[in-house]
């Protein structure tokens, strides 16, 4: 009996040491690339202490200053989301088999996005700020693109999942593609849509608030020049508006967001 | 032995689950427990073991208070007591193995069995159950993969491994077809009679409490209504505990054995 | 007939006006928008002029840079070790907040029985806890611990293993609420403490989701570690902001090009582990 049971278990034991051993030698080898010490971190961390505790209290004064690139930061989202969203509807409908049976189109659509998705988003914002220069339009641009990706994805995906009867109905009657999509598949796809647009500007807003530390405008400008110069409670101000915003906007868009879907 | 002494539930919105409940249940007695839902079956089960609190009285296992049991002492009596449920409660991500082991819990330092050092004669308990229950091919499966019923014997193993004195049933065969339904009751009811275990079944099918119980208790609205050996139950006895007449789908019909 | 008409007609009328004031609502915040934003256009017009340059630099990647000592293979080797090792932290330390975060957890070992019959208090605050830490971007984290440990790439570890938690415990804590408490209830019994409850009925159920959650945090951490460099937290984002800074358009194709097709490869890796698991 105890033969069986070790003839039985011994796979799954090779197979879970193998991966340990993968896993730990990996482990070590990143530990050692990053020159991982944890010395460092206790020798710093009176200076992090000093950092947070030089936070308290933040600086309210200062928050009139801050109020306009806050604002920047906003429309920064706004338009960029809008942008997105609108560029947003053409490659959703040619990414959905059930708009675009012809499986080369939805294909050559699907590569584009994913390769949209692939660059990280301050890695777009760096390229644009080094294209157009610091300040907010460099900012729009790679919001724009960035949420472009987010809801092209989320889009097409519930598109496919709409109720197929209505599509039936349509092609029946002998509508032609534009009939099709502005009778069966707009209605029951709008409010997901609208979802999903909010969606990526909740995530557009936190992203476009640390925009500004790679140059690209909005109040993440003030927050890197607040640090370097060692100002700590007017960055404390920075970082408690940045969180009360991002708080509001992600609360009451996920309100609507529920009565949507 | 177990012993209901002026049992009553109270539950926090006020319903009240048990009323007065006064009960000796033997060694060795295959007791199944009938009434709407909603009457307190669940309730009474699960209070023996302690899944739920009562509110007054006390229960007895072999003359112990379970009901003044704490920590350790209450693991010990828990340990004495498998439980079957209507949806198996089986970790289906791991194999038939682990789960019935999992029965021996009570047994072992809970050190030990964190570190999954279970004694050879553990597997080997553990092993000896799912033979009980013919499905011993399946010991290194995914619990998963087995059919409804099939489970089910897995969790009967896993009380056997347990080395139980009494084995509770919650609505053992609620989720399971008619012809795994009977084949579940025959292995409640062989492990009863060749290990003497003392069995206590909820059950809502009223031929298939006669058939396998040698004792019916009626409950309805929390009280107990009906105590009697299974030849007292008349029809008019479950007419009397449900309030009403026996609906078809009270019975389970007869089903060809395959 | 005529009293449904009736009380069709002031329905329409609240529906007009409730769309008309939606669109006078959009069309003000677009007007704020639009006008508020500070935009130079000769400066655009003039930078339009050296997208040819930008596009063919890009597409004409300086291979040898790739390839080179301290070049872009070495700095993504260290972006990657640092989403390893950040994501790794993260997920490990995000255990204790996704149970404290569970609301039928804290129902079950309630710390204040009286309090939590009412309302799940420590629920509450576990998920408030993992909300803000979730809030803080990565790259102010990675700066703060920089100011600590120094411009390294164990800064950015540090920010991406702290940053991390939010989003991994909320789906750990997510992952918790939705398993089947069946097998607990089993396992109690059995006789079983709470340790092996915990140990028999929970963690073989939510351990596969809580890899996967890690290794999808991961896939996000890749892109996430890709950028740290540009403040100065290690990895392939500080080349990145050199090139970048200095228009050197060769090296930021090739530098663009391994930090796609690396991030592809991820993402199908991890695409792949992650289907196997759950």
């Amino acid at each position: 009996m105890a033969a069986e049971t070790k003839q039985i278990k011994t796979p799954s034991k090779l197979r879970f040491t193998i991966i340990f051993l993968v896993m730990a030698v990996l482990y070590v080898f990143s530990w050692r690339g990053v020159e991982a010490d944890i010395g460092s971190l206790i020798e710093g961390w009176p200076y992090i202490r000093d950092l947070i505790t030089g936070m308290w209290p933040p600086n309210w004064k200062y928050f009139e200053r801050i109020l306009d690139p806050m604002l920047e930061t906003l429309r920064i989202a706004i338009i960029a989301t809008t942008f997105g969203a609108i560029l947003s509807i053409p490659f959703t409908l040619l990414a959905s088999r059930n708009v675009f049976p012809n499986t080369w189109v939805t294909n050559s659509a699907r590569s584009f996005l994913n390769f949209v998705r692939t660059i990280p988003d301050l890695l777009l914002a760096g390229i644009f700020v080094a294209l157009l220069g610091i300040g907010p339009v460099a900012g729009v641009a790679a919001m724009t693109v960035f949420t472009f990706g987010i809801i092209t994805k989320l889009a097409y995906e519930s598109v496919e999942t709409i109720d197929p009867g209505p599509l039936e109905s349509m092609t029946a009657v002998g509508a032609n593609k534009w009939q099709f999509i502005a009778f069966a598949v707009v209605p029951q796809a709008l409010p997901a849509f609208v979802a999903y647009v909010l969606y990526a500007f909740e995530i557009c807003v936190r992203a476009a608030a640390i925009l500004g530390l790679v140059g690209a405008g909005g109040i993440g400008i003030m927050l890197s020049e607040t640090l370097e110069t060692f100002q700590y409670q007017k960055m404390a101000t920075i970082v408690l508006f940045t969180l009360v915003i991002v708080i509001v906007i992600d609360s009451i868009s996920s309100r609507i967001r529920e009565k949507l879907l | 032995m177990i012993e209901f002494k002026k049992v009553r539930k109270v539950y926090p919105n006020g319903t009240v689950g048990l009323d007065n409940i006064n009960l000796t249940i033997h060694p060795g007695e295959f007791v199944i427990i009938v009434g709407l839902s909603g009457a307190g079956k669940s309730t009474l089960l699960r209070s023996i073991n302690r899944l739920h609190e009562i509110s007054e009285g006390e229960i007895l296992i072999d003359g112990k208070s379970i009901t003044a049991a704490k920590g350790a002492g209450l693991r010990r009596m828990r340990r004495d007591i498998g439980m079957i449920f209507q949806n198996f409660n089986l970790v289906k991500r791991v194999s038939v193995l682990r789960n019935v082991l999992s029965g021996r819990v009570g047994y072992h330092s809970t050190l030990r069995t964190l570190l999954g050092l279970w004694p050879k004669k553990d597997v080997e308990i553990a092993l000896e159950a799912l033979s009980r229950v013919n499905i011993r091919e399946k010991a290194y499966a995914r619990a998963d993969e087995l059919s409804g019923g099939q489970q089910q014997r897995v969790s009967i193993a896993r009380a056997l491994a347990q080395e139980a004195k009494i084995i509770l049933a919650d609505e053992p065969v609620a989720s399971l077809d008619p012809l795994t339904t009977r084949q579940v009751m025959d292995d409640l009811k062989r492990i009863n009679q060749e290990l003497g275990i003392t069995t206590i079944v909820n059950l809502h099918f009223l031929d298939l409490a006669r058939e396998y119980g040698t004792r019916i208790i009626g409950l309805r609205a929390g009280k107990l209504v009906f105590d009697g050996p299974v030849e007292e139950a008349t029809d008019d006895v479950f007419s009397e505990i449900y309030g009403r007449k026996i609906k078809k789908d009270e019975l389970l019909g007869d089903v060809e054995e395959a | 007939m005529s009293q449904t008409q009736q009380a069709a007609a002031p329905k329409k009328m609240g529906r007009m006006i409730k769309t008309a004031l939606w669109l006078i609502f959009f069309a003000a915040l677009y007007i704020w928008s639009f006008t508020g934003l500070e935009v130079e256009w000769k400066k655009i017009m003039e930078s339009l002029k050296i997208v040819n340059k930008m596009l063919a630099g890009i597409f004409t990647p300086e291979w040898g840079f790739i390839w080179e000592d301290e070049g872009v293979l070495d700095n993504m080797l260290v972006t990657l070790e640092i989403a390893l090792l950040g994501t790794t932290i993260a997920a490990i330390l995000a255990v204790p907040f996704g149970f404290l975060a569970a609301n039928n957890m804290s129902k079950r070992y309630p710390i204040l029985p009286f309090v939590e019959a009412r309302f799940p208090v420590i629920s509450w605050i576990g998920k408030r806890i993992l909300n803000v830490i979730r809030t803080m971007p990565e790259l102010i984290v990675a700066i703060i611990f920089i100011v600590g440990v120094g411009p390294t790439a164990f800064a950015g570890v540090l920010a991406i293993g702290l940053h991390s938690i939010g989003l991994i415990g909320k789906l750990y804590s997510e992952a918790i609420e939705n398993m089947d408490e069946g097998p607990m209830e089993a396992i109690t019994a059995c006789g079983g403490s709470r340790l092996q409850v915990l140990w028999f009925a929970v963690v073989p159920q939510v351990l596969p989701e809580f890899f996967s959650f890690a290794l999808y945090k991961f896939e996000i951490n890749v892109r996430a570690a890709s950028i740290l460099g540009m403040v100065g937290a290690g990895g392939i984002g500080t080349p990145l902001l050199f090139a970048l800074k200095g228009h050197d358009w060769h090296r930021v194709g090739a530098i663009l090009l391994v930090v796609i097709i690396v991030v592809f490869l991820i993402d199908m890796l991890s695409g792949a582990i992650r289907k196997r698991l759950v």
